[in-house]
């Protein structure tokens, strides 16, 4: 049962081969006696589940039920849910209870989806390991040594594992498509203003976007159908009309025209991994699509560019963790600035501290024209690279990562080489555009993704590309052993 | 030496939108803490904030009131800072693109000239909860209820050069925020707050001198005599060959002097950046234009009117518009009663004088405008003399009825019949034979004595024209 899509689970309970409660009793039971190994969830919510099964069912028997009725999902723990922990990964909000609920939450709650509970992650959202989480890292499932990718590991790694048939997560930087490609599983991070924030604990609020990781690329379509849209309590959502994403799955690839960018090709990028994505483009030629290379001369900028604007947004976001109305606060405060001080020392993890005291400093008086306003304009040299690009071509295709997954503790005291593991990612971010990850093959038996970007609002047609692939491989069926 | 004092105000209007800046929680003053907030006031995580338009129609009404060019396009940025009563740590405010640019307002000064004094700038931003150090044992509390209450930052020029002209700015800006509408201007309820940037320099000298910022000055004699004690004490340390330091001070109003809060060197880096959280504010020039439309007469175009189409002096009509409310309870009598001075001197005399006795806003006066239409009809039609009517406010004031009620009830009717008249003067003249036959002999001056006591004896209802006439007449024959 949990080798299905949400596509076809969907038909399952339809045709009744099984309720929700049963489906959901499955799920919990193999997060039960499998998730020890990976430590995906931070939470788990059995009786809330059930409850939610159990409500979908009579919904679906009332012949009320809606687009994703009865399906079990994970939430990632960035995701504000109403009465339960939301500690986005960190030990400053680990008493945090959220007495609301984030848009995409609620979203799910009236579609009929199912929760069972909430994914491990970076902490806040700052990594590219979920090394940083403070309730341990995630592994692997294809290989229990190595990280899943963040911060979306927990999502990543959960859903890889079957241990849910879906589960959403956020990308600031690549969060989403790194640990898809490192899990093998397809991720998308929909256009800025696409999906609401709102509820959605902000990391870097002009660069953060969440999506679907699902292991089809018809799951993710039927996951954004439910979370995309207008959502007026956030201003910086998108007021733009939302297509059925699964209406146009199977147009035909004959004349699509996709760019290589020969920057996401250069040095650092792993060969066997380009081999892989050459293979996959050869795919689409083989549909009658039609491969130019491109350049985007300011790739190089964009790690830069995205280590001044995200921790410079950062260190402001965190600065309400301050020990006074909610989240960790020290023992016995002597006066104020010990609150402060010892609150938000005690709370925060080392890379969260790295990128406060980063951002802390671009910002400061003196530097700011220097850092922030420059990275500000070399956004904008960014962004003009892709829409150059989209002149000539419909899809922007290329690597998620420069390798697979790597070690457990191999880049943890490095962080300039973990930044550089999303090289491919973090330009997309900087200008807005939706790009997805799709497994593409193996290396060393370790999922290789393909990275598609799109033109802004072009979600609708990524999902088509992703499927049509997936139409003609079968890397996105693949099962790590551990887990079948 | 001689010193000349440069002053900048920073006057905080609290506009007077129902919901907050960026939530929709009430602004309303003085509910029991904690009430009137929600997720957004209390900065939990995840939460987003939404503009409302309703500040910035306010705040353009302003900028189009002083004449100042409004930014089609406004930016908020967060200016970052640590304070428990600032619940996301940062205040959502404008500062490198406000929504309202350049402008100016004048001033009079007491020598009856006006002064232009530059409006920098005004912005929008939202304002900070409060701190409540009482009653918790050591602790401090936190009331939200007025983080997010909208706040529109008016800069101005340093062109002020006495206490007294920031006071005159300072009120000139308040009589036009009320006028517009924006702010309901309530100093104690902290609606309308100033902070003062004062320094000296060696007159002359062009180049300022270093500035002490005063915070926080609530009340228009505290901004004199806050500005008036800082000028001493810099003038003092100036005289004594020292310097003086860049910091922010404040006022104690019960020792009247200013000390230090915070140097320059322990000022907080804001970090001032854009607030990703909010698109850039855009209004359109034909939105504006909309607005401008909707500008009520303002203080100064009011004051020229009363002069050149009323003809009142400049300084009554100055007096009858610094107040929206006085000028709309003048215009109503005014028009009703046909008589512009009449209006004028029982509005500056006799209602002026119990408003400020018992420091009461006009809008609360008990002799509403009708009121004072239906007395005034009374002197203009003769029913009752100008004395009489006197009489008749203070019953009307203390709440005995309309003018003809009480007129009636208190037989106070003006006596207009020459007959009833002459009886009395026939008496009063056989009552004072001594006094008959000195006028007679010339000593004309005594009509006085004899109008009074026929005003007296007809317990001054007679007609004081008539009376004067008849006894001209019966004292010559």
């Amino acid at each position: 049962m949990h080798n299905k899509t949400i596509a076809e689970l969907t038909a399952g309970l339809k045709a009744g081969d099984f309720s929700s409660v049963e489906l959901t009793r499955h799920y919990l039971n193999r997060i039960n006696s499998l998730d020890e190994q990976l430590n995906s969830f931070i939470t788990i919510v059995p009786d809330l589940a059930l409850q939610q099964a159990k409500q979908a069912d009579e919904q679906r028997a009332a012949g009320q039920a809606t687009i994703i009725n009865g399906i079990p999902l994970a939430q990632k723990d960035i995701f504000c849910t109403k009465d339960i922990k939301t500690s986005c990964g960190s030990k400053m909000l680990d008493p945090f209870i959220s007495p609301y609920n984030a848009t995409t939450i609620e979203k799910f709650n009236h579609s009929g989806a199912v929760m069972l509970g909430k994914t491990n992650m970076d902490e806040f959202a700052m990594g590219s390991s979920n090394e940083t989480s403070w309730y341990g890292p995630v592994k692997n499932p294809w290989s229990l040594d190595t990280v899943p990718g963040g911060s979306s590991g927990g999502s990543a790694a959960s859903v890889a594992a079957r241990l849910t048939p879906a589960a959403t997560g956020t990308d600031t930087g690549g969060s989403i498509r790194q640990p898809a490609s490192f899990c093998g599983i397809t991720g998308l991070k929909p256009t800025y203003g696409r999906v609401s924030r709102y509820g959605m604990i902000a990391f870097a609020s002009s660069l953060d976007q969440a999506g679907p990781m699902t292991r089809t690329a018809e799951d993710a379509a039927i996951m954004l159908n439910v979370m995309a849209g207008f959502d007026s309590r956030d201003s910086t959502s998108v007021d733009e009309a939302v297509p059925d994403y699964t209406a146009d799955l199977n147009a035909a690839m004959e004349g699509l025209k996709i760019g290589l960018p020969k920057e996401y090709f250069a040095e650092g990028l792993d060969d066997s991994v380009a081999k892989v994505i050459e293979a996959a483009v050869k795919e689409y030629e083989k549909m009658g699509a039609v491969v130019s290379e491109i350049s985007l001369p300011n790739s190089h900028l964009s790690v830069p560019t995205y280590y001044i604007i995200a921790p410079s947004e950062c260190s402001s976001n965190l600065s309400r963790m301050d020990g006074v109305r909610f989240g960790h606060r020290c023992e016995e405060p002597k006066n104020l600035n010990d609150l402060y001080i010892r609150s938000r020392g005690e709370g925060f993890g080392a890379e969260v501290k790295r990128r406060i005291l980063i951002g802390t400093y671009a910002l400061s008086e003196g530097f700011y024209d220097a850092y922030y306003v420059k990275a500000q304009k070399t956004r904008r040299l960014i962004s003009d690279d892709f829409n150059q690009a989209f002149k000539e071509v419909d899809v922007i295709m290329g690597p998620a990562a420069p390798s697979t997954a790597f070690n457990l503790g191999e880049f943890s005291d490095d962080p300039i080489t973990m930044y550089l593991s999303d090289i491919y990612t973090i330009a997309v971010n900087l200008a807005g555009l939706p790009g997805m990850s799709i497994p593409a093959g193996f290396v060393n038996n370790m999922p290789v993704g393909l990275q598609l970007i799109g033109k802004h609002f072009s979600e609708a047609k990524l999902l088509n590309i992703a499927h049509q692939f997936q139409q003609q491989t079968d890397w996105h069926k693949k099962v790590p052993a551990l887990f079948v | 030496m001689q010193w000349e004092v440069v002053i900048g105000l920073e006057i905080h209007v609290q506009l007077s939108t129902r919901s907050k800046i960026f939530s929709g929680s009430s602004t309303a003053y003085g509910a029991e803490p904690n009430t009137q907030m929600s997720t957004v006031d209390m900065g939990l995580p995840g939460v987003l904030p939404v503009f409302n338009g309703e500040a910035l129609k306010k705040s353009v009404m302003f900028g189009l009131a002083v004449g100042a060019k409004i930014n089609n396009r406004s930016v908020f940025d967060r200016k970052n800072y640590f304070y428990p009563d600032s619940p996301k740590a940062y205040q959502i405010s404008q500062l490198y693109y406000p929504v309202v640019g350049e402008g100016h307002i004048d001033i009079e000064l007491d020598n009856g000239e006006t002064k232009r004094i530059g409006v920098t700038r005004a912005h929008m931003e939202e304002d900070a909860g409060k701190s409540l150090h009482e009653n918790f044992h050591g602790q401090t509390g936190i009331d939200l209820n007025r983080a997010g209450t909208p706040l529109l930052e008016i800069v101005s020029e340093p062109d002020l050069r006495s206490a007294v002209e920031a006071v005159a700015y300072m009120k000139k800006i308040h009589s036009i925020v009320r006028y517009l509408g924006i702010s309901d201007g309530n100093m104690q309820e902290g609606s309308f707050r100033c902070d003062a940037n004062v320094s000296l320099r060696p007159k002359g000298q062009e180049e300022f001198g270093t500035r002490a910022e005063l915070k926080n000055i609530n009340s228009f004699r505290f901004v004199e005599k806050a500005i008036n004690v800082e000028i001493e004490r810099q003038m003092d340390i100036l005289e004594e060959g020292g310097r003086i330091v860049q910091e922010t001070r404040l006022y104690d109003a019960d020792k009247n002097e200013t000390r230090p809060m915070r140097s320059k060197e322990e000022a907080n880096d804001y970090r001032y950046f854009p607030d990703p959280d909010l698109l850039p504010i855009v209004i359109s020039d034909e939105e504006i234009e909309a607005i401008r439309a909707t500008l009520p007469e303002l203080p100064d175009e009011k004051c020229t009117r009363y002069v050149s189409e009323l003809g009142l002096a400049e300084k009554d009509a100055r007096a009858l518009t610094v107040d929206r409310n006085m000028a709309d309870y003048f215009e109503q009598v005014q028009q009703a009663v046909d008589d512009s001075k009449m209006a004028a001197n029982w509005l500056l005399g006799e209602v002026s004088a119990l408003i400020n006795k018992n420091d009461m806003d006009i809008k609360d006066c008990p002799v509403t405008a009708e009121l004072l239409i239906g007395l005034l009809k009374r002197i203009k039609d003769n029913t009752i003399s100008g004395k009489i009517a006197k009489e008749i406010f203070q019953a009307m004031w203390t709440g005995e009825g309309d003018a003809d009620a009480i007129i009636d009830k208190k037989g106070l009717k003006q006596i207009t019949d020459n007959g009833a008249i002459e009886a009395i003067i026939d008496e009063v003249i056989s009552n004072n034979p001594g006094q008959v036959a000195e006028f007679k002999n010339g000593k004309e001056q005594l009509i006085g004595f004899f109008v009074g006591q026929v005003m007296k004896a007809s317990k001054g209802k007679a007609n004081p024209g008539q009376v004067n006439q008849l006894l001209q007449q019966k004292l010559k024959s």
